[in-house]
């Protein structure tokens, strides 16, 4: 059996877990075998799941938000007393802290950051990144028992059905929890950076952080979530949780668009499996525009108010 | 204090990545190994402010061959105490995770520290494995940490922002940006980490669980298509026609 573990918010499921169902989906066909998911928590998901091919939901009921340690505990749990061949992550920032401690309990393999799949002799083989996105790794797994986590912006996260996916009550022991969350800070209204399809960043270029009005207004044209290099999350003109790089955030949206960066390697690191890069840089011998798609090299502050005006007018 | 800081060298960051004929060994010709910069900048720094503070010792650990003995004086020159090696070459996170446990194991650190990744495998996976098998709680990408007795108080990243934890030591723990700032060794530091012990130690039998097929280079580039500043229905034609943004 292949079970994908389900984050959820408010009802919502998020991308990336539908997502991973998708690689589920592909393997349990594959496989011959089923493909459910695993939902903590009340939220009611029927309907969702099922137009995501889910076969049956194994549910367990918690008015209460889990701590990693309670969920490392409870997935643990449930792949190993349903015979989970594979249990499925979408890459969060909880799949990346727990995901490797289940693979422990469980005496699973554990492959983190998948990008792509294939069978090959009737093998799995699993993609995923390397070298800070400079190369790829082709993986497979020798245990019976595999943990494993899809980065988002890889596979397809589109509906495939309408069908409604049966729920199951399964009952696990929780046991007390051992991380207690004090406080949660967090940006309101935005995609998170590693979810956001669309990334407007900016940098140096900018000369100074009362300039940022633009960026803000092209990423919401486009519905863009914003970012920043590394030096002007340094100095303080942008928020760090803004910051995409080497020692910030690796995204890969689908499309990235850097203004007034000129695309240090340490830059490129966190960067460079965007799908497609648009350059913004008044200086041709930016080393951004060797990684970029498309470039444009000129003055940001003359041409970013007129493409946001251009934008306006054809929304309008 | 007893602290564990577990240190990888990785090719440093500008290095350019080839492999060999068969595309499964790296090739190591004309590369450069530095500390993997998450553990040197942050795990090992904030270890160290944390000996400065309280007082004991701060250990680091290694897992690989004698080549790595470079990068293991690095991290006594910034001001561990004492390093030990695994002499063995890792052939997966959970081999990695499981010569450090056994180490660890039985040794009464409080907290363990380590980079949230290295940046050539960029997996994560050592900690959250290495916290697992020693059965403590694991902090993912923690960018603040404070210790008031046996109680942790630890900031951890979370999509789109922080959260605040609170935990009882011992912790395993692994080190984001903002966790520390970097040290630089200085002469005296150098000096000193000649005297240094560092203890070789024999590895543990464990089985690889994955097995690596072969390495891909991504493909090449294709040729940018500059547009002139001037020509913003071009722009905006790439926007909402080849990328279908709008």
């Amino acid at each position: 059996m292949i079970l994908v573990y389900i984050e959820h918010k408010a009802g919502q499921v998020k991308k990336v877990s539908l997502e991973a169902l998708n690689l589920a989906r592909q393997m349990a066909s594959s496989e011959g075998t089923s493909c459910k998911a695993f939902v903590v928590g009340n939220d009611s998901l029927s309907v969702e799941l099922g137009n995501y091919g889910v076969d049956e939901i194994l549910k367990l009921p918690s008015a209460d938000h889990l701590s990693q340690d309670q969920m490392v505990e409870v997935c643990s749990q449930i792949m190993a007393s349903n015979n989970v061949k594979y249990f499925i992550l979408g890459l969060s920032t909880l799949a990346r802290s727990i995901a490797g401690q289940i693979s422990i309990k469980t005496q699973s393999a554990m492959i983190s950051g998948i990008t792509g799949f294939r069978y090959d002799a009737g093998k799995g083989i699993y993609r995923k990144s390397v070298f800070s996105g400079k190369a790829f790794a082709d993986i497979s797994s020798t245990t019976k028992s595999s943990v494993l986590t899809v980065t988002a912006n890889c596979f397809s996260a589109e509906p495939v059905g309408s069908q409604k996916a049966n729920e199951t009550i399964v009952e696990l022991s929780i046991p007390a929890a051992k991380i207690k969350i004090i406080e949660t800070k967090l940006v309101q209204g935005k995609t998170p950076l590693t979810e956001a399809a669309v990334v407007v960043s900016a940098g140096r270029g900018m000369k100074d952080p009362s300039n940022w009005g633009m960026i803000e207004e092209l990423a919401d044209l486009l519905g863009a979530t914003t970012a920043c290099s590394r030096p002007v999350a340094d100095v303080g003109w942008r928020p760090h949780h803004e910051h995409v790089g080497q020692t910030g955030i690796a995204i890969r949206p689908n499309v990235y668009i850097a203004i007034g960066i000129s695309g240090a390697i340490q830059h490129l690191a966190g960067v460079n499996n965007s799908r497609k890069i648009i350059v913004i840089n008044k200086d041709p011998e930016a080393p951004f525009f060797k990684a970029a798609d498309y470039g444009v090299c000129g003055d940001l502050f003359e041409i970013i108010p007129k493409l946001n005006e251009a934008l306006k007018r054809l929304k309008s | 204090m007893k602290l564990l800081v577990c240190i990888s060298k990785t090719p440093d960051t500008t290095s350019k990545i080839s492999f060999d004929s068969t595309g499964t060994k790296f090739n190591e010709e004309g590369i450069q190994y530095i500390l993997n910069p998450y553990d040197e900048w942050y795990a090992l720094v904030r270890a160290i402010e944390l000996k400065e503070k309280f007082g004991g010792e701060v250990h680091v650990i290694h897992v690989g061959g004698s080549s790595s003995d470079m990068v293991i004086r690095k991290a006594l020159a910034i001001g561990a105490d004492a390093a030990f090696r695994v002499d063995i070459d890792p052939k997966d996170s959970f081999h990695t995770a499981t010569q450090i446990a056994n180490f660890a194991k039985a040794k009464d650190y409080q907290v363990v520290l380590l980079g949230k990744e290295t940046i050539d495998h960029n997996a994560s996976e050592v900690g959250p494995m290495l916290a697992a098998i020693l059965d403590l709680p694991f902090l993912s990408y923690a960018n603040k940490l404070e210790i008031n007795d046996s109680t942790a108080t630890v900031q951890i990243e979370v999509e789109g922002g922080v959260e605040v934890v609170e935990v009882q030591l011992p912790i395993v723990l692994s080190a984001a940006k903002g966790l520390a700032e970097q040290r630089i060794p200085n002469m005296k530091g150098i000096m000193d980490a000649k005297k240094k012990p560092l203890e070789i130690l024999q590895a543990v039998e464990c089985e690889s669980r994955i097995q690596l097929v072969n390495y891909i280079l991504p493909p090449a580039k294709t040729q940018v298509e500059m547009v002139a500043p001037e020509n913003i229905d071009r722009l905006v034609s790439i926007l909402r026609d080849e990328l279908k943004l709008i």
